[in-house]
C-alpha cells in the first residue's frame, strides 16, 4: 500500500505499525513527533495504531538544543 | 500648524518655541527631541515636527507606551498582539530571546515556564544577566521583561513542565512556544499540548547549534498545528555547542512565527525545507 511520507508517496508493508515504521527509518521514537492525517499521535498509539492505504504522514525528528 | 509629540498629533501657534511647547505640554521634561535630535529650547517648531519631550528617569505611563507602539505598529497590528496571549516552555536561549522579542512589540500576556537558575554558562546565549546568576530563570526574565515593558502581564512559573501539569497552566495561550532544550523534552510537550489543544498553534525549535550558515535556518509547516523553527538538523554536542548568534536567529524565527499567527498569517513560505526533512 501507499502513503504519503512528509508530502512523498511511499510503499509500505500493509498493516504496518507507526512503531514499525519507525524502526525501517532508523528514527529514534523519543526524538519524533508524528502526525497522522493532521492529527498529532500519542506515543501509545506508536505500536497499537496500523497505517492505512493513503494516510498523510508526517514525521519531524527533533535534535537537542535551545 | 500640526506637529507630533510623542507620536501623538498635536496642534500649536506657528512659529512657537520647543520651550514655549514645554510649557504647556510637559514643563518637567529635561530632554527635549525635534526630528531624532537633541534641540534647544529656543529652538523655533515647523508644521510637521517630531518632537519627543522626555524626563529622565521618568517611565512613560500605559497609554503612552500603548500610543508609541500603536504609531509604530499601526492600530490594527497592535490591537492583536495586546490582547494575544502566548506561552513559553523553557526560557533558556530561545525561550529567553522569544520573551524579549514579544514584550517588545507589547504582547498581552506571557505565560513563561522553567525550572532552571541562571549558571555563568548560560551568558553566552541567553537573555540574562551576571547578577542574575543564582536566581530562578523565570523570575530574573520576568524582571528584564518588566524593564523593558512594565505593562506585559507576565506569569511566571518556576516548575518543571510534565504531562501531568502542562495543559493545565498553558490553556489560556493562543500560541505555545516550545523552548526546551533535549529532544525527548521538546516532543514530549508538543505531544501532550496537542492531545489536549489540538487546534493551537505550536512553534518548536529544533538544530540551532554551532556556527553553520545563517540561511540554513528556517521556518517550517509540520502538519496541521506544528511549525519547526531551525535548520532541523544541527544538534548541541560537544564541539558544536549553542552560540548566541544562531539561537537569537532560531528564536527570531520563532518570534516572528508566533507574531505571523496571532495577526492570522501562514508562517511559513514553503520556500525553505529544512526541519522536516528526515535525515
Amino acid at each position: 500500500m501507499q502513503i504519503i511520507l512528509n508530502g512523498k508517496p511511499k510503499e509500505v508493508a500493509a498493516g504496518l505499525t507507526i512503531s514499525e515504521l519507525l524502526k525501517q527509518l532508523r528514527l529514534d521514537i523519543k526524538q519524533v513527533v508524528v502526525e497522522r492525517n493532521a492529527s498529532i499521535v500519542a506515543k501509545q498509539g506508536y505500536e497499537r495504531e496500523c497505517l492505512n492505504d493513503g494516510d498523510n504522514l508526517e514525521i519531524v525528528h527533533f535534535v537537542g538544543g535551545g | 500648524m500640526w506637529i507630533k509629540i510623542n507620536e501623538r498629533e498635536y496642534e500649536l501657534a506657528t512659529g512657537s518655541t520647543l520651550d514655549q511647547l514645554r510649557q504647556k505640554v510637559k514643563p518637567e521634561a529635561d530632554l527635549l527631541i525635534v526630528n531624532g535630535f537633541p534641540a534647544s529650547p529656543d529652538a523655533a517648531l515647523q508644521e510637521g515636527d517630531r518632537v519627543v519631550l522626555i524626563q529622565r528617569g521618568e517611565i512613560p505611563v500605559e497609554d503612552e507606551l500603548d500610543a508609541l507602539l500603536t504609531a509604530r505598529h499601526t492600530p490594527g497590528v497592535h490591537e492583536k498582539v495586546r490582547s494575544a496571549c502566548v506561552g513559553i516552555a523553557g526560557v533558556g536561549g530561545l525561550g529567553s530571546a522569544v520573551a524579549v522579542a514579544l514584550t517588545r512589540i507589547g504582547i498581552g500576556q506571557l505565560i513563561i515556564a522553567d525550572f532552571d537558575i541562571v549558571e555563568p554558562s548560560n551568558l553566552n546565549r541567553q537573555q540574562f544577566f551576571l547578577d542574575q546568576i543564582g536566581l530562578p530563570k523565570v523570575y530574573a526574565l520576568r524582571d528584564t521583561l518588566a524593564r523593558i515593558n512594565p505593562h506585559v502581564h507576565v506569569t511566571a512559573c518556576h516548575l518543571k513542565l510534565t504531562p501531568g501539569n502542562l495543559a493545565e497552566l498553558f490553556t489560556p495561550v493562543q500560541v505555545l512556544v516550545e523552548a526546551f532544550d533535549k529532544a525527548d523534552q521538546k516532543v514530549m510537550l508538543i505531544e501532550e499540548f496537542a492531545s489536549r489543544f489540538p487546534e493551537k498553534p505550536i512553534v518548536a525549535g529544533s538544530g540551532m547549534a554551532g556556527y553553520g550558515p545563517s540561511n540554513t535556518i528556517g521556518t517550517e509547516r509540520c502538519g496541521s498545528q506544528l511549525f519547526v523553527c531551525g535548520d532541523g538538523t544541527t544538534a548541541a554536542e560537544p564541539g558544536t555547542g549553542l552560540m548566541a548568534p544562531r539561537v537569537g536567529i532560531a528564536a527570531h524565527h520563532q518570534a516572528n512565527a508566533v507574531l505571523r499567527l496571532l495577526l492570522g498569517l501562514e508562517p511559513s513560505n514553503g520556500a525553505i525545507e529544512t526541519a522536516c526533512k528526515l535525515s
